[in-house]
Order: C-alpha cells, then sequence, then structure tokens
C-alpha cells in the first residue's frame, strides 16, 4: 500500500502546495518541503518487502515468482480488463528512491531561484514526481500509459512557463516529441491487448498477462519498434535525441534536474521492463540495431558536448552520451551489464543533477550560461568551483564515484557478449574527460573574461542551503561508487527474475 | 396512435410544447429571464420523461419514430447539451442588443428537430428532423446582427450556411428518393434485407451515397467542411456552441444507426470512399487548424479533426466480428459525449469571455493572454478542455481517444490508426500553443473587461469540468451506460 500513499501524498500535497501559494509563497514552498518529507519516509519503509509470497496474489502468471516486494491490486475499468496494478521489484524501488531523493533537490533548487507563481510551480513539480513513481511503479499496460502521460504537462508547464529566453519553442519541442512518440506507444500496446484477446479471449493490460504471448515475428518486430520508438525518445537516443538539449537549456534549474536526473529515466526503465520481457524474440533480432544506436549515442553526443559553449547544453549532451551505456547494458542483457545498466541510471541521476543545479547556481550568480563569459571562478567562488570539479570529474567517469561502477559493469557485461560494441565504447572513458575538462578549464580555470571583469568580486559563493544540496548528492555518488552493494543487493533477485524473460533465460 | 405510443413520444410533445408556449408568450410581452426559465424547464422535465422510460424497451411509436435504448440516450445527450448551451448564453443575450426571446424559440425548435432525427428510423421522420433542426440553426446563425464589423461576418455566414445546408438537404432527399425508387421502402429496417445484397440496380448504390454526401455537409467531413470556420466564426458563440455540439452530434447518432439497421456497410465501394474521407477529414483538420490565429476558426478545424478521429471507430463498426462491432459502436457514443463535454467547455468560455456590447467576441489569442493569472478558474477549465480534446489521460478525451484507437486497432485499420496519430501529434501543437498563451505573463492592458463571471455560467463549466475529470478518471460508469445504449442496434 505505500505504493498508493507515495502517489497519493505527492499529488495531494502538490494540489495543497498549488492552493496554498495563493496566500503566501512561503506557506507552499515548507507545505512541498513536508510532502516530500512523508513521501521520502514512505519511500524507505519500501526497502521492507511488504510481500510474503507473491505467487498467491499473481496466480496464473508465468512471471517468475518471488521477486516481488509490494504489489497492489484493485478493478479500475473492468469493461477493458484494466487494472490499477501497481507492483515493485528491487529495480522499481531503487528508482523509485532516486526520485524522490532528487525532488528533493529539486525542490531545494527551486527555493530561492523561483520567485513567480510559486505556488503554481511547486504544484507542478510534485504532480512530475508523483507521475514517474508512478511510472516506475504501474504494471498494468494502460495506467502506466497515464502516468507516463501526467509527468509530461506538469514538465511541459514548468519548462514553458519559468524556462528562460528560448522556453515556448522549447516545451513545444519537447512535448511533441515525447507526445508523437507516446502515441505510437498507445497503439502498439492496443495492438498487444487485442493479440492477446484473440488467443485467449480476455481482455486484459496486465503485464503478467501479456507476457510470453506467441506473436507473429513481422508483427512483433513492429510492436516491439512501437514501444522502442517511445523509450528511445524519452532516454533519449541518436537519432530522437535532438529534444533534449534544447529542453535542458531553457528549463528552469529544478527542471533541468528533474528533466535529466528523472525523466530520462523512465525511457531506460520501459526498455528493461517492457520491450525485452514483453517481446524477447523481436528484441533479441533487434539488439544490433540498438546496440549500434547505442554506440553513436555515446560518441557523437560526446563529441557535441566537447563543441558547446552553452554550459547547460554541454551537461545535456553528456546526458545523452551516459544514457547511450544505458542503452547497451540494457540490449546487452546478462547479470552484469543489466546490473551496470541500473547503476548508471542511479549515477547519471545524480551526477547530471549536480551538474544542472551547478549550472543553475552559475547563471543566477552570472546571468550567463555560456563558458566564454566566465573563467577564473575558481579564485571568487571556491566552494563553487571545488564542487563543480567534484561532479566534473564524476560525470568523466572516476573510479571510487558512482558513474565508474555503472559504466564500467555496462562494459565488462557487454564485453562478453558484443566485444566490438565494448571497444569502442569505451572510447567514450577517452571522450568524456575531454568535456569535462573543458568544463572546468574554460569555467573555473584561467584568468576571468572580459564580460565578468568587476563583477566576479560581487557575486558569492555557495551558502549553507546549496552546501546541504550538493553535499547530499555528492554523498550519493561517494557512496555508491565505493559500497555499489548496498544497491545492488535490492537489484540482484529482481534482475535474475527479469533475465529469465529475455532470450537468455 | 396506442396509449404506450403517446406516453413514448411525451418527450417529444413537451419539447414541441416550449416553443409553442414561446411564441404565444413573446407575442404579447418580452421577458428574457422568463423565456429562458421557460426554456430550462422543458428541457428539464423532458430529460425526466426520457430518463424514466430507460430501461422500458423498444417502443416503435408511429412507423417513424423508433424510443429504443439507443435514442432514449442520445436524447438524454442531446437535451442535457441543450439545457447546458442555454444556460452559458443567457448572460450573452442579456447583455447584447437584439430580441432575445426568439432565441429561446429557435433554440427549442432545433432541439425538437434533434431529438426527433436521433428517434427516427424511417426516412420521413429523418428528413423532418434534420431539416427542422437545420433551419432553425440558419435563422440562429443570421438573426444577431450586432455591429458594424460582425455585421458582414454575421450575415456571411448566415448565407452561407443556408444555401449549403438547403444544398445538401437536396442531395439527401434525392438519395432517399432514389433508394426509394429502388425498393419502395422508406423504414431503415426495411432495407437491411435489400440494400447491399440486390445491388443489380445501381440507383440505390448512388442513392445511400447521396444520402452519405448530405449528412457529410452537415458533419462537416473534408471536402464538405468548407462552410465549417467562417460559420464558426460568423455565428454568435452561444449559436456556434450549439451548433458544433447538438447538431454535430445528433446527426452522428443517426448515421450510425442508418449505417447499421440499413445494412449500408455491405457497400464495399462506399466504406471505401468513407476511409478517405476520414484520412483527409484528420488531416485537413488538423493541418489547417495550425495556421489559425482566430480561436472560433481554430476550433472549427479541430472540431473537423475530431469528426475524423470518430469516423474511425464508425468505419470499424463494418468489420465482421461481432466483439470488434460492438466496442465500434461503443467507441462512437462515448466519444460523441467526449466531444460534447470538451466543446461546451471551449465555448462557453469564449461565450463568457466576450463582450456581446461592444460586438465584440473573444475570439483572438490576445484574449487569452495571461488569462491564467488574471481568472485562475476560467484558464482551468479552458486549459482542462483543451487537454481533453488533445487526448491527455485522467480527461474524458483520453478516453474517448483509447476507445477510438481500440475500435481501430480492433478492426486493423492501419492506414487509420496511422492518420489518428499523425493528426494527433499535429493537433497538440495548437491545443498547446493555446495553453502556452494562457500562462503567458498578461499584457498590461487587458484585452477584455475583466468582470466577474456570471453565476450561471460558473455553474455550467464548473459542472463540465468535474463531469470531464471524473469521467476521465473513472469512465466505467458512462462505459456501462454507453454499452447499454448500443446494444440494441442489430
Amino acid at each position: 500500500m505505500q505504493l498508493v500513499w507515495i502517489i497519493v501524498c505527492l499529488f495531494a500535497g502538490g494540489a495543497c502546495a498549488g492552493i496554498a501559494g495563493r496566500i503566501s509563497a512561503d506557506a507552499s514552498r515548507w507545505l512541498s518541503l513536508a510532502t516530500l518529507v512523508v513521501a521520502g519516509l514512505l519511500g524507505l519503509s519500501l526497502l521492507q518487502p511488504s510481500l510474503q509470497d507473491p505467487s498467491v496474489l499473481i496466480a496464473g502468471s508465468d512471471a517468475p515468482q518471488g521477486q516481488w516486494l509490494h504489489l497492489v491490486q484493485a478493478i479500475w475499468i473492468p469493461h477493458f480488463g484494466i487494472q490499477f496494478l501497481l507492483a515493485a521489484d528491487g529495480i522499481s524501488v531503487v528508482l523509485i528512491l532516486l526520485t524522490l531523493f532528487l525532488g528533493f533537490i529539486a525542490l531545494l533548487s527551486a527555493w530561492k531561484e523561483i520567485q513567480q507563481r510559486v505556488g503554481f510551480f511547486y504544484f507542478n513539480l510534485l504532480w512530475t514526481l508523483a507521475g514517474v513513481v508512478g511510472i516506475f511503479a504501474a504494471l498494468d499496460l494502460f495506467l502506466f500509459f497515464v502516468f507516463w502521460e501526467v509527468m509530461l504537462i506538469p514538465m511541459f508547464l514548468i519548462i514553458s512557463i519559468w524556462g528562460h529566453e528560448d522556453r515556448h519553442y522549447a516545451a513545444m519541442k519537447f512535448f511533441i516529441y515525447t507526445q508523437a512518440s507516446s502515441l505510437l506507444l498507445l497503439a502498439a500496446m492496443l495492438a498487444l491487448v487485442f493479440i492477446h484477446w484473440q488467443q485467449t479471449d480476455s481482455l486484459s493490460f496486465s503485464w503478467f498477462d501479456l507476457l510470453g504471448l506467441d506473436l507473429d515475428p513481422g508483427l512483433g518486430m513492429v510492436l516491439m519498434l512501437g514501444f522502442f520508438i517511445a523509450f528511445l525518445v524519452k532516454l533519449p537516443g541518436v537519432p530522437v535525441h535532438n529534444w533534449l538539449p534544447d529542453a535542458h537549456t531553457q528549463a528552469p534549474t529544478p527542471g533541468s534536474v528533474i528533466l535529466a536526473g528523472i525523466l530520462l529515466k523512465t525511457g531506460a526503465y520501459g526498455l528493461l521492463r517492457f520491450i525485452i520481457p514483453l517481446f524477447p524474440d523481436a528484441a533479441a533480432q533487434f539488439t544490433p540495431v540498438a546496440l549500434t544506436l547505442g554506440v553513436i549515442s555515446i560518441l557523437y553526443a560526446a563529441k557535441l558536448a566537447f563543441a558547446q559553449n552553452d554550459i547547460k547544453r554541454l551537461i545535456a549532451y553528456t546526458s545523452i552520451s551516459h544514457m547511450g551505456f544505458v542503452l547497451i547494458g540494457i540490449f546487452s542483457w546478462n547479470a552484469i551489464a543489466l546490473q551496470g545498466a541500473i547503476m548508471q541510471m542511479v549515477g547519471h541521476g545524480l551526477s547530471s543533477a549536480g551538474l544542472f543545479a551547478l549550472a543553475g547556481a552559475l547563471q543566477h550568480r552570472l546571468h550567463t550560461r555560456a563558458l566564454d563569459a566566465m573563467g577564473g571562478l575558481w579564485s571568487s567562488l571556491p566552494r563553487l568551483a571545488a564542487v563543480a570539479m567534484f561532479f566534473a570529474i564524476a560525470a568523466l567517469g572516476l573510479p571510487g564515484l558512482g558513474n565508474f561502477v555503472g559504466e564500467f559493469l555496462v562494459l565488462l557485461g557487454t564485453f562478453q557478449v558484443h566485444a566490438t560494441t565494448a571497444v569502442v565504447s569505451a572510447l567514450a572513458m577517452v571522450v568524456a574527460p575531454i568535456y569535462a575538462l573543458v568544463l572546468l578549464q574554460k569555467g573555473f580555470f584561467g584568468p576571468p573574461s572580459a564580460a565578468l571583469a568587476g563583477k566576479v568580486d560581487t557575486v558569492a559563493d555557495f551558502g549553507s542551503r546549496e552546501l546541504l544540496m550538493m553535499g547530499a548528492m555528492m554523498l550519493g555518488l561517494v557512496i555508491l561508487g565505493l559500497f555499489p552493494r548496498l544497491v545492488t543487493v535490492y537489484l540482484q533477485p529482481a534482475l535474475a527474475g527479469l533475465q529469465q524473460l529475455g532470450w537468455g533465460g | 396512435m396506442t396509449m404506450t405510443e403517446l406516453h413514448a413520444l411525451l418527450p417529444i410533445i413537451v419539447i414541441a410544447g416550449i416553443s409553442v408556449v414561446l411564441m404565444v408568450m413573446t407575442a404579447f410581452f418580452r421577458h428574457q429571464r422568463l423565456a429562458s426559465l421557460i426554456t430550462y424547464g422543458g428541457f428539464i422535465a423532458a430529460a425526466v420523461l426520457v430518463a424514466g422510460q430507460t430501461g422500458s424497451g423498444p417502443q416503435q411509436a408511429t412507423p417513424l419514430l423508433i424510443m429504443d435504448e439507443y435514442s432514449r440516450f442520445f436524447s438524454l445527450v442531446i437535451l442535457v447539451t441543450s439545457l447546458a448551451a442555454t444556460m452559458l448564453a443567457y448572460d450573452y443575450l442579456r447583455r447584447s442588443d437584439v430580441f432575445k426571446e426568439e432565441y429561446y424559440i429557435l433554440l427549442s425548435l432545433a432541439v425538437l428537430g434533434a431529438v426527433v432525427l436521433v428517434s427516427s428510423n424511417h426516412f420521413a421522420a429523418f428528413f423532418i428532423g434534420i431539416e427542422l433542426m437545420s433551419v432553425s440553426l440558419f435563422a440562429m446563425v443570421g438573426y444577431m446582427v450586432q455591429g458594424r464589423t460582425r455585421r458582414a461576418v454575421t450575415l456571411e455566414a448566415s448565407v452561407k450556411y443556408m444555401i449549403l445546408s438547403g444544398v445538401s438537404s437536396s442531395f439527401l432527399l434525392f438519395g432517399i428518393a432514389l433508394v426509394y425508387a429502388d425498393f419502395g421502402v422508406l423504414s431503415f429496417s426495411g432495407l437491411h434485407s435489400l440494400l447491399g445484397l440486390h445491388s443489380t440496380s445501381s440507383y440505390s448504390q448512388i442513392g445511400a451515397a447521396m444520402i452519405v454526401v448530405g449528412l457529410a455537409f452537415k458533419l462537416s467531413w473534408v471536402p464538405f467542411h468548407m462552410w465549417t470556420p467562417d460559420v464558426y466564426e460568423g455565428a454568435p458563440v452561444p449559436v456556434t456552441a450549439f451548433l458544433a455540439t447538438v447538431s454535430k452530434v445528433s446527426v452522428f447518432a443517426i448515421i450510425v444507426r442508418f449505417f447499421i439497421e440499413s445494412g449500408a456497410f455491405r457497400l464495399e465501394a462506399l466504406v471505401q470512399a468513407l476511409v478517405w474521407i476520414a484520412v483527409l477529414s484528420m488531416l485537413v483538420g488538423n493541418g489547417l487548424a495550425l495556421l489559425q490565429q482566430n480561436i472560433k476558426r481554430l476550433l472549427a478545424y479541430s472540431s473537423i479533426a475530431h469528426l475524423g478521429y470518430l469516423m474511425v471507430a464508425f468505419i470499424a463498426i463494418a468489420g465482421s466480428n461481432l466483439a470488434n462491432t460492438n466496442l465500434a459502436v461503443e467507441a462512437t457514443a462515448f466519444y460523441l459525449v467526449a466531444y460534447i463535454v470538451m466543446s461546451l467547455i471551449a465555448f462557453g468560455i469564449i461565450t463568457t469571455l466576450s463582450s456581446p456590447e461592444r460586438a465584440e467576441e473573444a475570439e483572438t489569442l490576445a484574449h487569452f493572454r495571461g488569462l491564467f493569472w488574471q481568472k485562475p478558474g476560467l484558464a482551468t477549465a479552458m486549459g482542462l478542455a483543451l487537454l481533453s480534446l488533445a487526448g491527455i489521460p485522467l480527461t474524458i478525451g483520453f478516453v474517448g481517444k483509447f476507445y477510438v484507437f481500440a475500435a481501430g486497432v480492433a478492426g486493423q485499420l492501419w492506414l487509420l490508426v496511422g492518420v489518428l496519430i499523425v493528426g494527433s501529434a499535429l493537433g497538440l501543437y495548437y491545443y498547446l500553443r493555446l495553453i502556452m498563451e494562457m500562462c503567458k505573463a498578461p499584457d498590461t492592458e487587458p484585452a477584455i473587461s475583466r468582470e466577474e463571471t456570471p453565476l450561471e455560467n460558473r455553474v455550467v463549466l464548473s459542472a463540465l469540468g468535474l463531469v470531464l475529470l471524473v469521467i476521465g478518471i473513472f469512465p466505467n460508469g458512462l462505459i456501462t451506460t454507453v454499452h447499454a445504449a448500443v446494444a440494441v442496434l442489430r
């Protein structure tokens, strides 16, 4: 039941914060914080399984038993066989906790930055989080789709109301890309359900029922592509990554934090949870293409990142590059690569959120995102610069920090099945330091730029709120890097169950 | 005529009574509040009567009209819609400088036509219903001429609508005559054993095609849509609201019944033509809506697109699998209800924001700029309606679109489903642009008077907004109702 309460809590808290915003902005801030605290505590309680014997609840399905920690089931629209079916295994729990944690970060980064229409902002923020938590827990395809869309509108509003100069264009681009692709998802989903209906004479949208369907190879491929495109857009991978640099650059800081930290993970989660288990044969056939796209994403985006002058755009391209690892990790489909993919999701969630928070802090202080117009910040903003150094080297994959674990496991796992892919992807280990160091070199070392001269001494360094926020993420990355077992212990049983559904099992 | 038949006809008699009472009243003294109350009362009474008969089985009243679950469902929908549309119009009419009571007379006549239309299963009643509705409508479009700038637009719209309506009626009549010449029957069910089976004569095929063309004008299917944007723009908003909902929905409801009961789905060439009409409607509707700066025209093109979406489900009825056919009929009925709710909200809000005393309709983007920060209630309702039109979950429009998608996929109409996806993606742009406009910082000089929203409008709009959300989240009630209502069509 905690799953339901988390979602209800976020929805209700968002509505209350929205209303409170009409009275006072501070009321709305504190109310959102309280909501997130409650949701966070509920989230932590997810670590304790609530299901003793999952096989009783999901009787009659072919799903491997024993991996589910929580399950909530209720009838919703019986006419279509649609259920309100939430279930969480280790993967979902880890991602839900990441979502709630980054929710805090987003809230803290919004605290000072968002000064206009505060109530409505927190309403959107909390509703986005609710939608994302729903995505990580929904196992009824219809419900999944509903949450998939529910997170879009608030995100769209966050970008288009509180964003920067080109926000309307970016918001529209973001929305049309994701929405159009999700219509493909809807059509493919319905086709799958109707095939199941023809075969068994019962209508059901439940993930458990749709597993192991006997699909015609050609049709299976088409349906798989419907799902794949929707998730690839969200991931995002080349060639449908175009919306992301704009959306990230124009979004306000908390928006970027949520977008990079969590929203991208929904695409990866979809690949993992839906594509390979539901279409094992088609996905196996498709693997070479998916891997190629992953490798292209990694290298091409890394190269583009290097060429950017806008700091947020640079970080956005590194996101695409990092998510490429997730893509190849998932399509390698062995235990190590899958663990690596999820570790990469968590690690990237923290490091990209940190970098975007940093970029936001810089823009707030210097009123520019251009690297040209920075330089020499190390002496004037020592705390900020040190934090930037930390996240930059985290992003380039320094051993001992979270991202390294992810990338390393992905490469290791991939090497066992597709050695060439792993070798080519490993080139990213060369390109990533370049863009990370360029970021540091241009932004923080050297002499201050002309635009900055005279201004640089007047800007404030990180205060305690920002240090707290950054410190939390840094701590997270260090723990993840040094004690990855704390997380993988939850992932292993879930992944083992999931793996049997793919082609390896 | 027996007592049971009379009882079945009672709702229709009550609606006819409204217009008679109003006419007599207006002849002696004019009073808008009284006229509006009589209209509301009449609609409520008729709706209660219809609702009371629900579940009592089909009742053929005279050879012309059938009162079964399907016609009762749509009569109820029409009556409730008309009630809401009339209530939304009250304040607009009060502030405008025209004869107000005639609006209520014409409106109740149009509603009478619509109810007769959805209850007909015979060409005679079918034609009477459609004419009664259209004739009242073109009077409604044209008679409220006000202001120097609006005058030309309104008159143009009225004349255009009158001529095209007349032409389409003559197509319809000629089509009916050809079918009659072939078979000598006028009742839908009488045709069932004839149409499409004895296709030796081309009369009946041409006749059926002409009937479809006649109805296509009323439904503004592409390429018979040319009048729609002009009429939507030229008509006063409350009339547009009524035109966009009641007239479209009643004609669509009857075309579904006609096709199923007469077996017209067996005419393969006709169904093939319908597929292309659907494709064109979705693409042209959405494509041209992208270019519009005027909100009423935008909604006109969007309604063309929505009628196109409806056609996907409509064509899916032609499939051979019984379960799929049922699903498709349900989808049309559900989508029609969804379409009414969201269109009424959108037009209701334009009505509320318009200033008829200055002959100004709230139809430009400027009227909506910053609305969210000045009138959060109205803007939220408008936002919900737009999201619903765009088919975003938790709204009735999403469930409707989901239903249509399901019908299309179950019927394996991949071309239509593909176009539906493309059309919906195009649609997002113009709906979102409007939402974005509402979220922008307001102009310093508001384009419209930001006065208090009248109570009647507030009540109706909140009720509609609530319906939009509640059915969007818990659609099961409406699904069950629709399921029961369409079960009689065989």
